[in-house]
């Protein structure tokens, strides 16, 4: 199904099919992780690397357990305290790295198109595990897992995502997955966060949270980096949380028996408040478990693409 | 030294000419224009220009050769030789050097390194402000009597509004024009390629052309207080075009300048983080192509500049964010114009050149760009209709960051000849 595809860099150049046999895949795999003993072959004999430009505990963890409970070998190169932090060169480090027998490099970097690069320099497969503000693929794989969990199916839900739009990598590969599924994609936010012609990409823009929530079989809340409160992208996070944060209040507006999704960690109080986090139609919870799973498949699908010893290119 | 170039359809804006005639040229000078000359002897080089174009050498008012400073980039020789390939007789290098051109000591320098192992004449352009810091004044007046042609910061912005309507007030006492590099910085933030459809779909950050907008438009209103003319350097947007042309209306002494990538791409050429598409100003929309063709074809921009920007290959081969911005411009700018500008109607040939020839001399206030009697010989010979395809692997420059590689582009140069020197015979960089 993904042919030759040796990569996994976003949603965005993957199609439809391509999507729901990954998911098809994940839930195979989630199986797997319920059993008491999650150990199975399928990745024994294949090396793993996490090359992290930018931290993040969550995401490495997910990808190191799936590795692990798939027994492949896997260790992490971080930019702290390594060759990245002295000036090497991204495609560099990547060759080295290729040059030790790898199959499977999964990649974090805060600049957009750094898996790309990378791609283009190996023979690895190079699975994006969150570019700057491009994509976060497995993100939104877990996210539309979780959602295909719970509701049978994403053709024909209304998803609202609220929040910091323009600087989320989780929103972008959301909006590419959920839209070719069949979803409509809804968006509202500040308007200093909305990216510019974001309509072309598929989805409706909304001024008020609340326009936007009004029927959503899910909502999706982002998360708000604080740094942009200093360069004037939004005043104050109070201000931030009365007029786009999810509260029961709003939430009210959706569904039902609408969800609520997060990609954490989430600012308590800002984008979404307490009671909402921890009330009924949260599955924040859910979504931790169905990452591994994500990732379990994703790793088991592409590491018979890259590395060494194919010649797929 | 005597040449006869025989046979050639000669086009000479600045003096209308525009038929069939013969150049003889002889110690270094235009001899005689004329149909059907006659002149013969051993020592002549006669020129069979039957089918193609003989002009005026080109002038580029805006490049840079990275000497002294990153010879790794670029260096006064190879720089040269890669002007002179692609046509251009003249150049005008910007002081973004490293130590700046903002002392009399560097524009001896690079006046002494080209006159040394320059193919093509090189005229520095001098700093607005010390080191480019957009803090002080350079000594503009010096600057101008150690040979600059005119100043400019280009690369930055002068950000402080009123140390460049001193610049503008001081230069003029020089006769010293101002070439404005227009963008504010406070818009631009840490974006790196256009704001639109294609930064959002590439999740890259965007610049918004208002940065450019507003500069040109506080720079005109200086230009227009004080009375002093001001050049704006490649222009890239629609607004900036339009801003342009009503201050032209005005009577405000502004002219312009835009570069071939400007005519030519649009922010799709970033698709796939292509670094070799990473400008300043960034390639913007199908609208602003549009808008900076009916510029040139209407009038409002004046010239076409190389902003030739050479960069070593380690400094594209990187994260999008972190490549540096420009192309090598000489080689492929004749051919650019001729193909987009000239082949689909937009401007004629004679109006080409009067773009990168007669306008640029005109503005830096050079006896260049027309082929008068007595005056130094920089001729070149094209052919209009010749097809090639771009290979960035046959460049004269040091580097090979252009868009262009592998496109199918008319226009070649055959003969390059400065000052009665013949450098490139037969498409050959002697
Ligand atoms: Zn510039
Ligand atoms: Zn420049």
């Amino acid at each position: 199904m993904l042919g030759k595809r040796k990569d996994l860099l976003g949603l965005k150049d993957l199609s439809a099919e391509e999507i729901k046999y990954i998911l098809n895949n994940a839930e195979t795999m989630k199986y797997v992780l319920s059993q008491k003993n999650k150990k199975t072959p399928h990745l024994q004999g294949k090396s793993i690397i996490t090359l992290f430009y930018e931290n993040s505990t969550r995401t490495r963890l997910s990808f190191e357990l799936a590795a692990k409970y798939m027994s492949a070998s896997a260790a992490n190169i971080s930019a702290s305290g390594s060759s990245v932090a002295k000036g090497e060169t991204l495609i560099d480090t990547g060759k080295t790295i290729d040059m030790m027998g790898t199959d499977i490099i999964i990649i974090r970097h805060p600049m957009s198109g750094a898996p790309h690069l990378l791609a283009k320099n190996v023979k690895a497969s190079v699975i994006n595990a969150g570019d700057g503000m491009n994509e976060h693929p497995t993100q939104a794989l877990l996210d539309m897992m979780t959602i295909k969990e719970k509701k049978g199916k994403i053709k024909g839900l209304k998803v609202a995502i609220i929040g910091d739009i323009a600087h989320s990598r989780v929103a972008r590969s959301n909006i590419w997955g959920l839209t070719k599924l069949g979803a409509e994609v809804c968006v509202a936010g500040p308007a200093t966060l909305i990216p510019p012609e974001i309509e072309k990409t598929g989805v409706k823009v909304f001024n008020s949270v609340q326009e936007a929530l009004l029927d959503a079989d899910v909502v999706m809340g982002l998360r708000i980096q604080l740094e942009r409160q200093k360069r004037g992208l939004f005043p104050t996070t109070r201000e931030y949380a009365r007029f786009f944060g999810i509260d029961d209040k709003r939430l009210m507006f959706a569904k039902e028996d609408a969800l609520l999704l997060h990609p954490g960690p989430v600012n308590r109080g800002v984008e979404l408040s307490s009671d909402v986090i921890d009330g009924e139609k949260s599955l924040i919870n859910e979504q931790v478990t169905n990452g591994v799973a994500v990732r379990m498949a994703v790793l088991y699908l592409f590491a018979r693409k890259g590395g060494s010893n194919e010649n797929i290119n | 030294m005597r040449i006869l170039i025989k046979n050639g359809h000669v086009i000479d804006p600045k003096n209308r000419r525009d038929d069939k005639l013969d150049i003889y040229i002889e110690n270094g000078l235009i001899v005689e224009i004329d149909k059907e000359l006659d002149y013969s002897g051993g020592d002549i080089e006669v020129i069979d220009a039957e089918g193609k174009l003989v002009v005026p050498g080109l002038i580029d008012m805006h490049c840079h050769l990275r000497e002294p400073g990153y010879e790794y980039k670029e260096d006064i020789e190879s720089g040269t030789r890669s002007a002179a390939v692609g046509g251009f007789t003249s150049i005008a290098c910007m002081p973004n050097t490293n130590p700046v051109i903002d002392n009399q000591a560097i524009v001896e320098y690079v006046k002494t390194k080209a006159k040394n192992v320059g193919v093509v004449n090189v005229y520095p352009i001098g700093a607005i402000t010390k080191g480019l810091k957009g803090e002080e004044l350079a000594e503009i007046g010096e600057l101008k009597f150690a040979g600059v042609v005119a100043v400019s910061d280009d690369g930055k912005p002068v950000m402080n509004s009123s140390l460049m309507r001193r610049a503008l007030q001081y230069a003029n006492m020089f006769d010293t024009p101002v070439i404005s590099h227009c963008e504010d910085l406070t818009l631009v933030g840490d974006g790196v390629m256009n704001e639109g459809y294609m930064s959002t779909y590439l999740g890259l950050k965007g610049i918004t052309r208002a940065a450019e907008d507003v500069m040109v438009a506080r720079d005109i209103v200086l230009s227009e207080v004080t009375g002093t003319p001001i050049h704006i350097a490649h222009v890239s947007t629609a607004g900036a075009v339009e801003i342009i042309r009503h201050a032209k209306a005005r009577g405000v002494k502004v002219t312009c300048e835009t570069c071939p990538h400007y005519f030519t791409l649009t922010d799709k050429a970033v698709e796939g983080y292509n670094t070799a598409a990473k400008m300043n100003p960034p390639l913007r929309t199908e609208e602003d192509v549009e808008a900076v063709k009916e510029g040139l074809k209407d009038g409002t921009i004046d010239v076409i500049a190389t902003d030739h920007a050479p960069h070593h290959i380690d400094e594209k081969n990187v994260e999008f964010d972190k490549a540096a911005n420009g192309i090598v411009g000489f080689e492929t700018a004749l051919a650019l114009g001729i193909t987009y500008l000239v082949d689909t109607g937009i401007l004629t040939m004679s109006q080409l050149l009067q773009k990168m020839c007669v306008n640029p001399a005109n503005i830096l206030g050079l006896n260049k760009g027309s082929l008068g009697i007595n005056r130094p010989a920089d001729v070149i010979v094209i052919d209009k209709n010749e097809e090639y395809i771009v290979d960035i692997n046959k460049f004269q420059s040091k580097s090979r960051n252009s868009p262009y590689h592998g496109y199918t582009l008319k226009g070649t140069v055959h003969y390059t000849i400065v000052g009665g020197k013949v450098i490139v015979r037969q498409k050959v960089l002697l």
